[in-house]
């Protein structure tokens, strides 16, 4: 196994986990539907058991994913996490409050009440995907950070990364492309939350309504994912030449997709599914919307993730200071940490082996209102 | 203050209130996962009721636990970038193996556990509940590894070109996984868990014998707490018996600021408490050798001769020795004249040992907070060794049928689950506040570790993250209270 190879490998599993990551963050625009005042509140306990029992899961993934990171690009760990402050603790408190919304709310002395503990769930179904798509979305449009190794040796300013100003990552706010990735990430939450909830769930008022949530939410996703690419496609990217010196090239993302047609296969195969899920939700019997969903969300991000990293790309480009931008072969561990943890990895099919297992036992029966009745523990 | 005086105050803040959570979730692991192993053995409703009542107390302390661990994962790079740059490539593999193979485990099987009652066969879910708490438990073993790591950072060289440490080679990074330091705090953290989990579960069913509600329920429950209680406290000693000794040979400063010993000597002796040592007991626990040599903080600052024989050199030979592996890198980092680099590389490899001793300001630095560590060490002990008493009493209680005359003990019960948490929380302190001021032991020391904000932005998160953990840990007691007071839905037969 060469370096460059398992610095790719690596880069795959992390595209793998954020499209894990974006696909399970059904959990969190299905609790949009808690503040839904057609449903009622036995319709939303039941909703809100459904997502209970899967948010570790993505909560697991979010922590993996950092975890991932940190590992095997730890340049990113430190420049992102340390610069950005605003957006990751921002991020962090939202799934904070998640961890403990479902525990909490149900529960006698929990000082917020329900509706408390609801809000915070419906803010980590708003901002979650909203700032994780914006994130992603500042590797295209570039952030305001210098990165000299030197530092470290100079006492009065030894901080490797730095900020280029005091709004650490809101600014990224300000940036339309990024924003439009954010907010298309956010509906797509909506979106896969509501195909969830339909496969899940067993309660007609439910069904009909999140069929409505899908038609209200196909139009701004489309909107927003359409306007993101095309932008993405026509705009400037980070090349980084084969000595490691970066410069803008126009169309550097188009030239992407045309140089690796397999990423541009997975991307619209990807997004097929994801249409097609849509078509299943909103304009058909049919509840299995989501198994096509999942999927497909997971190709079309990790094709974003390829788009960004590969084929010679900056993925978390510097605007303030080019040759400071981050790609695979300066940001990532050493060959022989890669390697090890390689070898590790070796063990995520068993590990999504008996994931599946496990919930193919648990969701054998779908939710219903006595079958939470008849449940020991619920929320 | 400053931000590395706010990013300090703030992650310990995180993981001191993390650590009021986790020890629960694995002391308490283990208890119900061998009362759900009764209940599938002789297939006694009884157990299924008692698991699941610790099982329901469990799941709203897991749930914080939770919360919190994802704070401390962040911060690492929120607030100590240069750390993460730093030890990325030793500190990020146990991190992200931590994830692949404990995270998912406990997440998956915890709701098979907590839901899965009329889900799935009793075997299964027997299987899902002891997988939880071996979940918990890999985790804690790859955490403590990365802590481990910091406190002793093996199988790692420093890399001019990447400016960090880099794990060398495959074998590098199997002296990593079994690095002495992390395994013996693997044992003593998670045993400690269990002396939690235990004095836990014998103090509330303390609770319900005063009150004389679910009496069988309660007998049955303290038994099984304080057999695991006991077993944890046995492991606490034998592992924190190594954990002096690694001390001692590996971060001697932290020793010597948790005895308080200024100046050391062969044969030195183990202070109590101010004014009453026992003779030659210091250098008995920390070499094994009754005549061993212990260095105190002077020895330390001034240089001395370890047990083999080694020349340890003074805290300013260390720092000049520190500046000219800094200079040297800066050297070699600017020059593109390969003589010259040549000549910096040699000066670099010659002194890189002591790198991170070029950034303190003065000898004294390398001195932790005598008094917190020195009083921190011996409120552990005490507090465990009561809480030991307690335990061996209560089974003793047990035994004799005597727990229902001895009400005090049933009180003193209740008053040791405080002080195990306390006793939990000091060992902590000792270990990371004494070996201040390393974030990676004299490699890198805490001002250089920092990220590039300011104090205001840190102090804001900290008194935020203030705010949440104080709301968090109020509804936690009145909920975990409230489940206590309703108790166990046994059958009539068995209130």
């Amino acid at each position: 196994m060469t370096y460059e190879f398992l610095q790719n490998y690596w880069w795959v599993l992390i595209a793998l986990l954020g499209g894990l990551l974006v696909a399970l963050m059904f959990v969190q625009g299905a609790n949009l539907h808690l503040g839904n005042r057609t449903l009622s509140d036995t319709q939303k306990r039941m909703i809100l058991n459904s997502t209970g029992r899967k948010w570790e899961l993505t909560f697991t993934t979010l922590v993996t994913f950092g975890g991932a990171f940190f590992a095997s690009f730890p340049l990113f760990y430190s420049t992102s996490f340390g610069g950005a402050y605003w957006v990751w603790v921002l991020l962090l408190i939202t799934f904070v409050f998640q961890a403990v919304a479902y525990e909490f709310q149900n529960k006698k002395g929990n000082l917020l009440g329900v509706k408390g503990f609801r809000i915070a769930l419906m803010a980590n179904g708003l901002l979650a995907p909203f700032l994780v798509g914006t994130a992603v979305g500042t590797f295209f449009t570039g952030s305001d950070f210098t990165v000299n190794k030197v530092a470290i040796t100079d006492p009065s300013s030894p901080v490797i990364s730095t900020w280029g100003n005091n709004w650490h990552g809101l600014e990224a706010l300000g940036q339309y492309h990024a924003v439009l990735l954010g907010c298309t990430i956010m509906f797509l939450a909506a979106i896969l939350g509501a195909l969830y909830v339909l496969n899940n769930v067993d309660d007609d008022g439910i069904q009909a309504q999140m069929r409505r949530s899908i038609k209200i939410a196909i139009g701004p996703f489309l909107l927003f994912f359409l306007s993101w690419t095309a932008i993405l496609l026509c705009k400037e990217g980070y090349a980084v030449s084969p000595d490691g010196a970066v410069t803008l090239e126009p169309f550097k993302y188009w030239h992407n997709l045309l140089d690796m047609p397999v990423v541009l296969c997975m991307l619209l195969v990807g997004v097929v599914l994801v249409l097609f899920s849509l078509y299943l939700g909103a304009f058909s019997k049919s509840r299995k919307g989501i198994w096509y969903a999942m999927p497909g969300t997971v190709l079309v991000v990790m094709s974003v993730f390829f788009l960004a990293g590969f084929n010679g790309t900056a993925y978390y480009p510097s605007c303030t200071d080019l040759q400071s931008s981050l790609y695979l072969d300066n940001s990532c561990s050493s060959y022989f940490t890669l390697k090890v943890m390689s070898c590790v990895s070796l063990l995520i099919p068993f590990v999504l082996a008996y994931i599946v297992y496990a919930w193919r036992q648990m969701d054998k029966k779908k939710i219903t209102a006595q079958e939470i009745e008849g449940t020991i523990h619920k929320y | 203050m400053d931000v590395v005086i706010w990013s300090r105050i703030q992650f310990a803040m995180t993981a001191a209130y993390h650590w009021l959570f986790v020890p629960l979730t694995l002391g308490l692991a283990l208890v119900m996962a061998v009362m759900e192993t009764l209940y599938v053995v002789k297939k006694d409703p009884f157990w299924k009721k008692t698991a699941q009542f610790w099982i329901k107390l469990f799941a709203i302390n897991f749930a914080v636990g939770i919360a919190t661990g994802i704070i401390l994962e962040f911060e690492f790079g929120t607030n100590w970038s240069n750390y993460s740059w730093f030890v990325g490539d030793m500190f990020g593999a146990p991190l992200a193996i931590e994830g692949i193979l404990a995270f998912f485990m406990e997440a998956t099987f915890f709701a098979v556990m907590f839901f899965g009652w009329e889900k799935v066969s009793p075997r299964f879910h027997l299987a899902s509940t002891w997988l939880t708490g071996i979940g918990a438990t890999i985790s804690a073993y790859w955490i403590l590894v990365a802590n481990g790591w910091m406190q002793n950072p093996v199988g790692t060289t420093f890399n001019p070109d990447t400016v960090r440490s880099e794990m060398a080679s495959a074998a590098a990074f199997w002296e990593v996984v079994t690095n002495p330091v992390a395994v013996s705090k693997f044992c003593h953290s998670v045993t400690s868990g269990w002396v939690t989990g235990g004095i836990f579960v014998v103090g509330v069913s303390a609770w319900y014998l005063l009150k004389n509600r679910h009496s069988e329920f309660a007998r049955k429950s303290m038994l099984i707490g304080a057999i695991v209680g006991l077993v944890g406290s046995g492991a606490v000693m034998l592992s924190g018996d190594s954990s002096g000794v690694h001390a001692a040979e590996f971060q001697p400063m932290k020793l010597a600021a948790a005895e308080g010993l200024e100046d050391g000597g062969n044969g030195a002796a183990f202070t109590i408490v101010p004014g009453i040592k026992i003779p030659k007991m210091l250098s008995i626990l920390a070499t094994h050798d009754i005549n061993g040599f212990v260095p105190g903080i002077n020895d330390i600052l001034k240089g001395y001769t370890d047990n083999e024989g080694n020349v340890i050199p003074s805290v300013e030979e260390k720092m000049r020795m520190g500046r000219l592996a800094l200079d040297a890198l800066a050297v070699y980092r600017s020059t593109d004249d390969p003589e010259q680099k040549a000549h910096a590389k040699e000066v670099l490899d010659a002194n890189v040992q002591y790198m991170g001793y070029g950034h303190l300001d003065k000898p004294e630095d390398v001195i932790p907070p005598v008094g917190i560590v020195f009083w921190s060490f011996r409120l552990m002990i005490g507090l465990g060794m009561l809480v030991a008493l307690v335990l061996l009493l209560v089974l003793y209680g047990l035994w004799k049928n005597k727990l229902g005359q001895w009400k005090w003990l049933l009180w003193a019960a209740i008053a040791c689950i405080p002080m195990a948490y306390l006793a939990g929380q000091c060992g902590w302190i000792v270990a990371e506040v004494g070996r201040q001021p390393w974030t990676i032991q004299g490699l890198l020391p805490v001002n250089v570790a920092i990220s590039s904000l300011s104090a205001a932005a840190v102090k804001t998160t900290f008194f935020v993250f203030l705010g949440i953990f104080a709301m968090f840990l109020i509804i936690e007691i009145r909920i975990l209270i409230g489940a206590i007071r309703k108790g166990p839905e046994l059958e009539p037969q068995n209130n």
